[in-house]
């Protein structure tokens, strides 16, 4: 199980990634084991602003349909432009080829809510 | 939770278990899709040690099964499987089946593992009336027989290496009683629920493991993987197989599910709801099972909504999944009179939207293409 040191994670499996006032967000390498075959991600909020545990998007699997959660406010800058033909990129490498969305925070202080390493761990293994 | 024969086998595997027909069963090893590629390209193995089986035996099987079978079983050999359906007496059906007949006073049904007790109850109770007894010429043998699927283009050439009963000319549908693996009296039949070819092979409980374990050996120059129920589920779809409990229940016709083919209205066949059957095919029914393909980019699911043009609803999902093969979302679902032909525009309500569809005739996928 990857579970990089330099990430924030959110109880729903989502992590963050900060550069600057920009977060780069996607979904860890648990969930994408968890869900299976990623065969479709919809981002249709590119442009929007939104609150932090709204839905940013759907990632679908070979049986599953799942909404993905905002872990932080802010303005959705745009969304990862190789899902929409390869979302399988989201099994290969979700923490790097397979992010799914920047966001210009409006509140980084709400990171401080998120888990570490650690916390994200003993979620996982409980 | 029952297991089959095989749970310690698939953990060692490291598949992904799912309950699922009241059995601890894997859903997934390598993934969906590499398991569903597999079996489309090479071949793949399936534990479907969970479906059932029950025995029809004594002079008046024939006249048992030609009452609660929509089929025709007078046109069965020995030798011979039969796809089938009980029809449950209200216009429903209470489940699918396949029907092997061994000798003339002599059928082995096999049942959905989901609906093994309903059956069972439903055999006994329509076979009470005409003189069968449950335990002798109705035998529920579930428990005792596990059943492996290899299926895929190259699935008879391997399984050619476990038996010296010729298999790879065996005609489609049809089934030899033969030592294979080493196991004598295995049921080696020209069956499956992949449209991929192969075959599905019946022993007894305790000889899975040494038929799994030969299998895999046999299999692997050519490629072989397991494979779960997962890509069971896309490689039935691709194929517009029927799944009881989706796309056919106690609430829909055979006539309505497409299934005019197995309801036999043959001179001497009288069976359960023959009249009412015959009604809906002579004066139409209201609504049929289609298939349709996603023009849009999406995936239909069980339940969303189908609907015209003017956006009012004319049907609803009964199974759907992204294809594997065509990367494109595929499904099926009762439709209203008037949206049948093929070709016709459809729209499927996905997450408050409407993506665009197309009627198609399964199967969604052709492997000759």
């Amino acid at each position: 199980m990857n579970i990089p040191d330099n990430l924030k994670y959110t109880k729903d499996h989502e992590w963050v990634r900060v550069e600057d006032d920009v977060a780069w967000v996607g979904i860890t390498d648990y969930a994408q084991g968890e869900l299976g075959d990623i065969v479709f991600v919809e981002i249709e909020t590119v442009g929007d602003s939104l609150n932090k545990g709204e839905t940013f998007g759907t990632v679908e699997a070979v049986k599953t349909v799942s909404d993905v959660f905002l872990p932080v406010s802010g303005e959705i800058l745009e969304s990862n432009p190789v899902l929409s033909d390869t979302p399988e990129v989201v099994n290969e490498d979700p923490y790097g080829e397979g992010w799914m969305i920047k966001v210009k925070m409006s509140n980084p202080a709400e990171l401080d809510d998120l888990m570490d390493v650690e916390a994200y761990q003993k979620m996982i293994n409980a | 939770m029952k297991i089959t024969p095989l749970v310690e086998i698939h953990q060692q595997l490291g598949a992904k278990m799912v309950p699922f027909a009241g059995f601890l069963m894997p859903v997934e090893y390598s993934g969906i899709q590499d398991e569903h590629i597999t079996v489309r390209t090479k071949l793949g193995v399936f534990d479907v040690s969970h479906m059932g089986e029950i025995w029809i035996r004594g002079p008046k099987a024939l006249d048992f099964l030609q009452w609660v079978t929509s089929n025709d079983v007078s046109a069965l050999y020995d030798g011979k499987v039969q796809y089938s359906c009980f029809p449950n007496g209200q216009g429903g059906i209470v489940d699918d089946l396949l029907v092997y007949r061994f000798a003339e006073d002599e059928y082995l049904l096999v049942v959905n593992a989901s609906n093994i007790g309903k059956d069972y109850n439903w055999l006994v109770e329509r076979g009470n009336e005409m003189g069968l007894t449950a335990g002798k010429e109705i035998e529920n043998v579930s428990d005792e027989m596990a059943q492996l699927a290899i299926q895929g283009p190259l699935a008879l050439k391997a399984m050619q290496k476990l038996t010296k009963e010729p298999v790879t000319d065996m005609k489609y549908y049809t089934f030899k009683k033969t030592e294979f693996a080493g196991i004598p009296g295995a049921i080696f039949s020209t069956t499956g629920y992949t449209g991929a070819g192969g075959c599905e092979v019946y022993v007894p409980a305790d000889k899975a493991v040494r038929l799994w374990e030969a299998v895999m050996d046999a299999g692997k120059e050519y490629g072989i993987k397991p494979v779960g129920l997962g890509a069971r589920d896309t490689l039935r779809l691709e194929m517009g197989f029927c799944l009881y409990g989706n796309d056919i229940t106690d609430k829909t016709s055979p006539i309505e599910a497409g299934l005019g083919w197995i309801t036999k209205f043959v001179d001497g066949k009288n069976f359960i709801d023959r009249d009412l059957l015959w009604k809906q095919k002579q004066e139409g029914v209201e609504r049929r099972l289609k298939g349709f393909v996603l023009i849009d980019r999406g995936i239909p699911r069980q339940h969303y909504p189908v609907y015209n043009e003017a956006h009012e609803q004319i049907g609803e999902v009964t199974s759907g999944t992204m294809s594997p093969m065509l990367k494109q979302g595929i499904g099926m679902g009762y439709l209203q009179k008037g949206y049948w032909k093929e070709g016709t525009p459809v729209w499927i309500g996905i997450r408050n939207k409407f993506l665009q569809a197309r009627v198609v005739k399964p199967p969604f996928y052709k492997p000759e293409d």
